[in-house]
């Protein structure tokens, strides 16, 4: 047995292969990367070291800044929306749904699985203004509320909440079929009790279900953290960081500043920025946890 | 007698609220998708005059012949599906070897190299996109298949080795031993007894991995910049440019021809999708 499964040949067989091209495509590039932030220009135009310079910049960038803030509102906005409207989502079906419980389900989970540039095109259409009402301005126009009728992408007061809304809505179903999940593993003899103690409500899902599905939230959380610092693919697609930087992300950014500006030392230090708030965010939200359960 | 005929139509009420709010969180997930479908199928002339959110008064297939032709759609679609699936066989091969040499395979180094995969997981791939951009064009592979398929084989090895590895672990010991003892040798183990057991594992990661690669925008932008090579996704985010602004059945048809796939996959294989998707957050 153990000759057979201590195989050596068979072992760098079936590892190797894999494990050079993850090496060599992600992790090599990834420490490349902090080699890359002391440089100033691209490899072959301009390379030249320029010690911490790129370091010291990023205090004073506004850009940066701006991107930073804007990623920042992103964050919170579409995490609350993600947990809190994922959580009512998940309660709505565990509690009141009776019937078609696998098809709403399914139905429910369904954007999740969409290409996002497919998405932004249909939202594109959805918020268009030009040269035809898209489907939300032309409902707004006939039921009455023809003031409201606005370029919703065109504008700085509601680019970020347009998309926000649009990812919120791809993404809920992920978050609520997760809930849902954990809802069904919480034993139905906990919720009985709690009720014949004459618990209402609110004070059943406060005091018994959240202590509950306290794991799967953290793990939501983190989820839902990573996920939004990256916010790349869908701004891209529905504004392109505009009107004027105000969807630009901390990403699109560092993609702007790497390929059109050609600046690939600067635009690693961004890179980086955005994993490391990657990292400690989620350090953060797993020690709170901790924390608070102590 | 009154009292409870009177509770009785406050629950009815109540009951018709809570399947009226579900019906329209089912509405709002299905309707934007509905809206697309109908308005491909709309003549150019329907846009002008009626609202937006009125239904198609015929159906207009010229939308997608014209997206399917013109817009290039039938190239991108090629393209995807030759990148998607390429890098599938290679990522299953790959995962279900690792995956079974990590978890029952007996070595030294085997916690260490787990941990190493797993870190994979965390790593965003716009960290790696820069200095990447510089490795694939000393390599002269900047602007070829090859290259898209080697970052999607890649970026996904710690995800799936991390899905499959959950299956491998609930594989009992003793059918192995058993297999062992009847003198199978390592490679008739895995490929006769391990691969069988686990099927379904893997075929959950070919579906997830397929939705995942298909849906790729950045590496795809990134890395690929000539017409012929593009896929549906950068295909679809310039496409404005092509059919200018006005033309919105060719645009709604593009979009359907690249959402409906996936609307067919996912009505077949949908508790595959959820589970295998999910599973990063139920199971970490």
């Amino acid at each position: 047995m153990k000759k057979v499964l201590g195989n050596k040949k068979a072992i760098a067989l079936y590892m190797v292969p894999g494990l050079l091209l993850y090496t060599c495509f992600l992790i090599v590039p990834v420490i490349w990367s902090f080699y890359y932030t002391v440089f100033d220009g691209s490899p072959g135009i301009k390379w030249q070291f320029c010690g911490l310079d790129n370091y010291i910049k990023l205090f004073t960038d506004k850009q940066f800044m701006q991107a930073l803030i804007v990623n920042c509102k992103y964050i919170v906005i579409v995490m609350t929306g993600q947990i809190l409207l994922g959580l009512a989502m998940a309660l709505m079906f565990h509690f009141w749904l009776r019937h078609c419980k696998s098809l709403v389900r399914t139905i429910v989970f369904f954007p999740v699985v969409l290409p996002v540039v497919a998405v932004a095109q249909l939202f594109t259409k959805i918020y268009e203004v030009q040269p035809y009402y898209g489907l939300l301005n032309s409902v707004l126009a006939n039921i009455g509320l023809e003031k409201h009728v606005q370029a919703w992408l065109g504008q700085k007061s509601t680019a970020l909440g347009s998309l926000s809304a649009m990812d919120i809505w791809t993404s809920i179903g992920f978050y609520a079929i997760i809930f849902y999940g954990a809802l069904l593993d919480v034993s139905q003899d906990v919720v009985e009790a709690a009720r014949i103690d004459g618990a209402r409500s609110f004070q059943l899902f406060r005091y018994i279900l959240l202590p509950l599905i306290r794991p799967i939230m953290v793990v939501c959380l983190v989820f839902s953290f990573t996920g939004t610092v990256k916010m790349f693919d869908s701004a891209l697609a529905l504004t392109g960081g505009g009107p004027s930087g105000a969807t630009k992300s901390l990403s699109l950014y560092m993609y702007s500043v790497a390929f059109t500006y050609s600046k690939v030392g600067y635009a690693s230090i961004i890179a980086i920025v955005v994993f490391l708030i990657c990292v400690v965010g989620s350090f953060f939200i797993k020690k709170l946890d901790r924390d608070v359960t102590c | 007698m009154n009292a409870n005929n009177h509770l009785k139509i406050k629950k009815k009420i109540k009951r018709f609220f809570i399947t009226l709010l579900i019906l329209f969180v089912v509405f709002v997930d299905i309707y934007p998708l509905f809206w697309m479908i109908t308005a491909s199928l709309k003549q150019p002339s329907e846009f002008v005059t009626k609202a937006a959110y009125a239904l198609n008064s015929g159906f207009y297939f010229q939308n997608y012949i014209d997206a399917w032709t013109k817009g290039n759609m039938s190239l991108f679609f090629r393209n995807s599906l030759m990148n998607t699936c390429v890098s599938i066989v290679f990522i299953t091969m790959i995962t279900v070897t690792m995956s079974f040499a990590l978890v029952k395979m007996d070595w030294k180094l085997r916690k260490i190299a787990d941990q190493y995969i797993a870190f994979g997981i965390m790593v965003p791939f716009t960290t790696a996109m820069i200095p990447l951009f510089q490795i694939f064009s000393k390599m002269h592979l900047i602007d070829t298949r090859t290259c898209l398929i080697l970052i999607y084989v890649s970026t996904s090895v710690s995800f799936s080795v991390f899905l499959t590895s959950g299956y491998m672990r609930s594989l009992s010991d003793e059918i192995l031993e058993a297999a062992v003892i009847d003198g199978c040798g390592i490679h008739g183990l895995l490929f006769r007894i391990v691969i069988p057991l686990i099927k379904n594992a893997i075929i959950t990661n070919v579906v997830i991995q397929f939705f995942f690669k298909w849906n790729d925008l950045l590496a795809a932008m990134t890395f690929v910049s000539s017409k012929r090579l593009k896929t549906v996704q950068t295909g679809l985010l310039y496409f404005t440019d092509e059919f200018g602004t006005k033309n919105w059945g060719a645009i709604f048809a593009s979009v359907s021809i690249c959402v409906i796939p996936m609307l067919i996959m996912y009505l077949f294989l949908n508790k595959r999708v959820i589970e295998g998707m999910t599973a990063g957050a139920t199971k970490g």
